[in-house]
């Protein structure tokens, strides 16, 4: 089986991004910046209703005016649209403001239809339907182990909540979108993704093209965060465009559309009933959520990666358990994987209780979680953070603080599984010694390009700024798309055996023993006129899944004002093999950066009355800014003979269930609510009536 | 709305006040002529568009001429008509950074600017930073921090970042914190950025992850 080398020259050791200069300068070619000659600029007509019945679309004043080279109807003239922002009609045209002037000429007819889009109201039974021959609320997924009624009967400690979470959006800075130029019986493919081949595949058949004709390319994109899979609606839009109007057409979505309609994370409204025993050993779980996924699933959600169910009872061993998950359908947009998908809310909910059983049994939470965590590796974790953060001396009884403005600490944990594989590579040696490794995959932002040059200089005994990379283009041996934390552990081992079988070959076609680091450029200058090529795969050995991590948060409230703020965050990772803790680090402060806004700011808006989303903008769909962010300490557990596995999605988990845990230790009383605002504070001190649902 | 820039109607402030002018010159010509003239001059260029009108930028050093109409922003004639895709249309509404540009040295949001408003003015992007292809000190610092990830806001916030340390040379973190606060990053590289430009100021930057080593996990 196939090893890494030991000790390592490159490997784990901090490395500046290949691609970094690039980005500094301005010099880095995002989607949105592609300007193939004689480009047209899409748009896109949504729906301004949040449920209406359609009976006509008409673009002829649109198509007659100036600088409109294509007008498209994106479905039938005759149908039901289901939310707002659900796709119309499109344009291509040579200029934006031509482009705006031609959305509004498009005249339609349609009939409202009675809409829902909040979860309390989609649950009542005199609800409006999303879907007309299916109830809102869909049958439950239930899963049941041991004896859940009779042991919360026995329980020493029994603690119930009812505990919500909000609609996320993934809001990446570069919107979703495509370039797409179709000439003939070809298409090419500029892509904002996170899956070069996923694009392809689904606009197989997109203007009558066949999916070998479809060339995608991403060299650099704008962050996606789970929601960049595919080439979307608006994708397949772009591709008719461009037939339609016989020039390449960039259609990328304005913010608005970025928050309607390519997927959020789905909301949780979560019954959770937990019990142990008075030595404090986990006893029973009794948990029903009913979540939204909005229109996706059909009323009907299935879990996963878009679906609303969550795991729970989460990452902890009861003996006793059952969980029952309903979805709720919604007059909204439909969700779509977001940065560990069901785990944030299941980890902040339990989390959650897990504390306030703590509380209860006069237990210090971090001692309590080390008698019922299962994990060796979390295990691991808690012993080592909690004397880095300093939790003895910090952690004291909840709302003990005099003053006004109160200091509470708290932590959480998460799980995740990840894992690598499905990956080809290709090398291509020169006799000059230069080195170009070509792989289907792409740069999230993660370091991926960085990490492939990494693991061929190891393996050459060069520097990774000696390496060309090649990435971002179907025509390369294929990949798999950047999710589930995975894109790490799936393409440096196929680097890694492709770099073997070039040394293989370099060593057969020159005769020199050991080519590497001294002897590169002599042993290349053998190779003649014809480069070494040599194509390897991913193997087995080299990564695995499986990962833990937790969280550490220590947070200043203000009585008087609720405004809570963050003091310091220690995060600890299993991250196996260390490829370069310099971008890991970088993965960590993003995830906690994510799970901030999660815990305390951001939240989908939407308005009961008209069916309108409220917040569309970074005016008011608030993330976290430079000046909200704490003092960070980052933890990186090594353990090379795991090998690769991924640490993108694992490092944005624990977070909320921690500053959730550490606001209910300053305060004394616990909001079950995300995101925690400064309004919930004060309402649950009683300080002001409380604010549900708008 | 169904709007058709050509018939948009043509009544504005120069025309009203020429049409005083007009119907004031039977009573004293020559005087109302002499107030007609100091009223257009103080009246400014006149009505432009809705059609494209000529717009002549100086952009890092350069002039250049446009054809645009008058409602296109700053950021849609630099990116679109420039071509430079350094700054980044992310919001269009003055609320990230990602756009930012200096304009006579001073930071300004290039979404919220009309094109035709920024003539006469020096506009600096991020392609006209450093000089001869070399890295600026903050350049170089944000590429040695990673104080970058998907990079679609980094042209911004090395701009803001630039600006901070001309007008403050030494800032603190929190006046770090306070320099970079109109520009949003999705990926979060914040912790990132502090350390960049607390490095590109000269400041000694400490390391705050930790790396254990650990045996082998069942």
């Amino acid at each position: 089986m196939a090893a890494w080398p030991n000790p390592s020259e490159v490997l784990g050791k901090p490395a500046t991004r290949l691609d970094a200069e690039a980005k500094v300068t301005g010099r880095a070619k995002y989607t949105y910046d592609v300007q193939p000659e004689g480009w047209l600029y899409g748009m896109i007509l949504r729906s301004k209703w949040a449920a209406a019945k359609v009976t006509k679309i008409d673009l002829s004043k649109a198509q007659a005016m100036p600088g409109v080279k294509a007008a498209i109807l994106t479905g039938g003239e005759n149908r039901t649209v289901r939310y707002y922002g659900q796709e119309l009609a499109a344009i291509a045209a040579t200029t934006k403001q031509a482009c705006l002037d031609a959305l509004r000429a498009i005249e339609v007819t349609a009939e409202p239809l009675p809409f829902v889009v909040k979860e309390d109201d989609a649950m009542k039974p005199d609800s409006p339907r999303v879907f007309e021959k299916s109830p809102n609320v869909s049958d439950p997924s239930v899963r049941e182990d041991g004896h859940v009624d009779d042991a919360m009967a026995s329980a020493a400690v029994v603690c119930e909540a009812e505990l919500r979470t909000q609609i996320q959006l993934h809001h990446p800075l570069e919107t979703h979108g495509n370039v797409v130029w179709i000439q003939n019986d070809h298409a090419t493919v500029w892509a904002s993704t996170q899956g070069i081949s996923s694009v392809r595949d689904s606009l197989n058949g997109a203007a009558g093209i066949p999916q070998s004709n479809i060339q995608v390319l991403c060299d650099y994109m704008g962050g996606g965060f789970g929601s960049k899979f595919g080439a979307g609606a608006h994708g397949r839009i772009a591709a008719d465009l461009s037939k339609a109007a016989g020039a390449p057409v960039k259609l990328m979505l304005n913010r608005l559309e970025q928050g309607l309609a390519v997927g959020n994370r789905p909301s949780s409204i979560q019954k959770v009933k937990f019990a142990a025993d008075k030595d404090g050993k986990l006893l029973a779980a009794d948990v029903e959520n009913h979540g939204s996924p909005g229109i996706g699933g059909g009323g009907q959600t299935a879990g996963g990666g878009g679906g609303a169910n969550i795991s729970m009872p989460y990452i902890y061993r009861f003996p006793n358990s059952r969980s029952k998950q309903f979805g709720v359908a919604l007059n909204t947009g439909a969700s779509t994987a977001f940065r560990a998908p069901g785990h944030p809310p299941a980890s902040f909910s339990t989390e959650s209780m897990m504390d306030e059983l703590a509380v209860k049994l006069g237990m210090d939470p971090v001692e309590f979680r080390l008698l019922n965590d299962p994990d060796g590796t979390r295990q691991e974790e808690y012993r080592d953070g909690r004397d880095k953060f300093g939790w003895a001396a910090k952690y004291k009884k909840p709302g003990s603080d005099p003053g006004p403005i109160k200091t509470g600490v708290g932590c959480a944990g998460g799980t995740w599984g990840g894992g690598g594989g499905g990956t080809k590579a290709e090398v291509q040696i020169n006799s000059d010694g230069t080195v170009e490794m070509r792989c289907g995959t792409q740069d999230l932002g993660t370091g991926s390009r960085t990490v492939i040059a990494m693991v061929a200089a190891e393996a050459f005994g060069l520097h990774p700024s000696d390496i060309t990379v090649k990435i971002g283009d179907t025509n390369l041996p294929p990949s798999g798309g950047s999710g589930g934390s995975s894109t790490t552990a799936s393409v440096a081992p196929a680097i890694w055996d492709t770099c073997q079988k070039a040394l293989e070959t370099l060593q057969q076609q020159t005769g020199v023993a050991d080519a590497r680091g001294a002897n590169w450029s002599d042993a290349c200058k053998k190779l003649g006129v014809t480069p070494l090529s040599a194509q390897g795969q991913w193997q087995k050995g080299l990564s695995s899944g499986g990962a833990g991590g937790v969280n550490f948060a220590e947070v200043e409230v203000d009585t008087e004002t609720g405004f809570i703020r963050l003091k310091k965050i220690v995060a600890v990772h299993d991250c196996g093999l260390i490829v370069n803790p310099l971008t890991t680090t970088s993965q960590i402060n993003g995830g906690i950066t994510s799970g901030i806004g999660y815990a305390l700011y951001e939240e989908r808006v939407m308005d009961r009355y008209t069916g309108l989303m409220l917040n569309n903008n970074f005016d008011s769909y608030k993330i976290p800014n430079i000046a909200d962010m704490p003092d960070i300490e980052v933890i990186l557990h090594n353990k090379p003979e795991r090998g690769v596995i991924g640490i993108g999605e694992p490092a944005v988990i624990p977070v909320a269930g921690a500053i959730a845990n550490a606001v209910a230790n300053a305060i004394g009383v616990r909001i079950h609510s995300l995101p925690i605002t400064p309004a919930k504070v004060l309402a649950a001190l009683g300080k002001v009536p409380n604010v549900t649902t708008v | 709305m169904s709007s058709n820039p050509s018939s948009l109607p043509t009544v504005n402030r120069r025309t009203f006040l020429k049409s005083i002018g007009t119907s004031a010159v039977a009573v004293a010509s020559v005087q109302v002529g002499a107030m007609a003239d100091e009223i257009n001059k103080a009246a400014g260029p006149g009505p432009q568009g809705p059609d494209a009108v000529p717009i002549t930028l100086s952009i890092n050093g350069e002039k250049k001429d446009f054809q645009l109409e008058p409602r296109v922003t700053l950021l849609d004639a630099l990116r679109n008509h420039g071509p430079l895709t350094g700054a980044k249309e992310v919001c269009d509404r003055g609320t990230c950074g990602a756009c930012t540009v200096f304009i006579d040295g001073k930071l300004t949001y290039s979404c919220m600017k009309l094109a035709i408003d920024a003539q006469g003015h020096e506009i600096t992007t991020i392609e006209g930073l450093g000089k001869n292809g070399q890295l600026t000190a903050v350049q170089q610092a944000f590429v040695d921090c990673d104080a970058l990830m998907c990079g679609f806001c980094t042209p911004g916030l090395v701009m803001a970042a630039t600006a901070l340390l001309a007008s403050n040379p030494k800032p603190t973190e929190s006046e770090i914190k306070r320099g970079c606060s109109g520009n949003l990053c999705r990926c979060g590289t914040y912790p990132h950025v502090i350390k960049a430009v607390l490095k590109a100021s000269g400041a000694t930057v400490t390391e705050t992850t930790t790396v254990t080593n650990y045996g082998s996990v069942a």
